[in-house]
């Protein structure tokens, strides 16, 4: 391994303890995910024999029109979510860290959405878009909300980005918060004898202090968005017409049991570089934000 | 959380504060009007329901837990309450003995030993994949060795936690100083024992943070048991409410009976254990 150096005793028992761990690890992670490359050469269904089919379903999921829709509704999904969750939580924090009565209590009660399961809380919301929305747009005169926003491909996927929102809401801002508390009171007393109140103090003051903060949130949320099942599964279970299918979602269909096994293979690894490059690109971008300020 | 009072707010003024005081008090109706409407509709007959707002929002003619003992016997409530139970908590308890010990062995040595920080940078790099990619090979292959049932969840939910977790406890071992090891090796303790005696017992901060993650992330996920459990007849708490959804959709007063049973398990551990809850989220994605 490393030659050069010597191992002591104690260095040794480090290692093997340390070996079986890997070996997990090795097993159930990078195994499979070198098994998702090689059923992803093959044309399996799922059972039966299958044949090596080379490069071929690599090169059809940039041909598959629905696999295009899938990303072009993971990304949407994932960009909307992140831009409007972030904003949300960052004005609710900002109220949240004010000189308030109930500070504790409001938060407790702003957190309570994270904790709940995605699934139940899709199937809480199902509900409230297929009936209580319409029934109060019907009340109020309003033909938009007259039907489910759930059957209708244009607006479905907005359905899904409120589920998500409410959750995620929840998740960042508390992570605001511990940002915000991050500001030390005489800065923003130093601010004040230069006279910034208001938008500039926020923007000048408070918004380079908390950078760390929004790149970490930034980060989850679009990861989380980017993997978005459990909303899906409760909500559309993919449709209208294939209008709200997440990349993880037509995984699990067609690959489990659209006897596409090989085929999503491949796809299940174009995502996984995507992930990859989406993570790295932003560490990157935003890593580079932080050190100037 | 303490009463920090940082001046904050557009204006700073007293009105400010008190109008921003109740818009946040008004805002707190989107969280509560999900659950509020849940409640009302779980303890509903079905004959109450009718087409306009107030029929699925009015209170019920009478509180009655009929709705609750029907929904726990169609999804076998108890059953499925047991297993979600057992796969948290041993999936808790494997993670912050199993990934505690990692980070330990792998923290210590890889300032000085190039190995050990490779392996700590493959296990890191395991955060960058997503289940739903490992998902089909792992349907295989658990097939294949026999464990295609609860016993298989945990072990990937386990693999599935270390890369985080390690990295957590990796790096909280800068604040356990090295001298404790050094002197716990020449009082004659091995490896194994420095590390169950001093270290671990010195990571709990570290535990509290480990645990409520890992057991939040267990405890809701739908993924992993899905596709894993598919062909054993036990169920989680979520699966439960996928499966009746599918067979008793129609009956929303079951249905929501069987959701806020879902629900009130995390709620009232959430009501207990709030601030760990809470602290361990941040910590956990802060660090």
């Amino acid at each position: 391994m490393n030659k050069k150096h010597t191992w002591s005793k104690n260095e040794k028992v480090f290692l093997g303890l340390l070996i079986p761990i890997l070996i997990l690890f090795f097993c159930f992670n990078t195994l499979p995910l070198i098994k998702g490359f090689y059923y992803g050469l093959t044309n399996f269904r799922g059972y039966g024999n299958y044949d090596f089919v080379g490069l071929r379903n690599f090169i059809e999921v940039f041909q598959d029109s629905r696999v295009g829709k899938s990303y072009l509704f993971t990304f949407k999904y994932a960009i909307v979510m992140t831009i409007a969750v972030n904003v949300i939580s960052l004005i609710l924090a900002l109220g949240l860290n004010s000189k308030i009565r109930g500070k504790n209590a409001l938060r407790g009660i702003y957190f309570v959405p994270n904790i709940l399961g995605g699934l139940v809380v899709g199937y809480i919301f199902s509900f409230i878009f297929t009936y209580i929305l319409p029934a109060i747009g019907e009340a109020a005169g309003i033909s938009f909300l007259s039907n489910s926003i759930l059957g209708s491909t244009t607006w479905a996927w907005v359905a899904i980005v409120i589920v998500g929102a409410w959750q995620g809401i929840a998740m960042n801002t508390i992570i605001y918060i511990s940002g915000l508390q991050t500001v030390p009171e005489d800065v923003y007393e130093a601010g004040m004898l230069d006279g910034s109140t208001g938008w500039r103090k926020f923007k000048d003051i408070t918004l380079p202090l908390i950078m760390p903060f929004i790149t970490i949130n930034l980060v989850l949320c679009m990861k989380n968005a980017m993997m978005v099942f459990d909303q899906i599964m409760a909500l559309t279970k993919g449709g209208p017409s294939q209008s709200t299918e997440s990349i993880s979602y037509l995984i699990y269909n067609n690959g489990m049991s659209g006897g596409q096994f090989g085929f999503q293979s491949a796809n299940a690894f174009i995502f996984f570089i995507v992930i990859v490059a989406i993570s790295i690109f932003q560490t990157t971008i935003l890593g580079k934000k932080e050190e100037q300020l | 959380m303490s009463k920090a009072t940082i001046n904050e707010g557009a204006v700073g003024g007293r009105t400010a504060n008190r109008i921003i005081n109740i818009l946040l008090v008004i805002g707190c109706l989107t969280v509560a009007f999900p659950l509020y409407m849940t409640v009302i509709i779980a303890f509903k007959k079905p004959s109450e329901m009718t087409n306009d707002v107030a029929g699925a929002l009015g209170f019920p003619s009478s509180w009655s837990f009929s709705n609750f003992a029907e929904a726990m016997e169609v999804t076998d409530f108890w059953h499925s309450l047991g297993n979600s139970l057992l796969l948290t908590g041993a999936t808790v308890i494997i993670c912050v003995i199993l990934h505690s010990l990692a980070g330990y062995l792998i923290g210590r040595k890889m300032a000085r030993i190039k190995a050990f920080k490779a392996f700590y940078l493959y296990l890191i790099s395991g955060m960058f994949v997503p289940f739903a990619v490992l998902m089909m090979p792992l349907v295989k292959q658990t097939a294949e060795i026999g464990i295609a049932n609860r016993f298989g969840v945990i072990v990937l939910y386990v693999v599935f936690f270390m890369p985080m977790n390690v990295m957590l406890y990796s790096g909280y071992l800068s604040n356990i100083p090295t001298a404790l090891d050094e002197a716990s090796h020449v009082d004659g303790a091995g490896v194994w024992q420095t590390f169950w005696k001093i270290i671990f017992p010195n990571m709990k901060p570290m535990h509290a943070t480990v645990a409520v993650l890992t057991a939040m992330s267990t405890w809701n996920d739908v993924m992993t048991p899905l596709v894993i459990m598919s062909g054993t007849d036990e169920n989680t708490l979520p699966l439960a409410q996928l499966n009746f959804q599918t067979q008793f959709g129609t009956n929303y007063n079951l249905a929501f009976a069987s959701y806020l049973l879902a629900l009130l398990p995390i709620l009232i551990f959430y009501v207990i254990c709030q601030k760990q809850i809470i602290n361990g989220v941040v910590n956990g994605a802060v660090k």
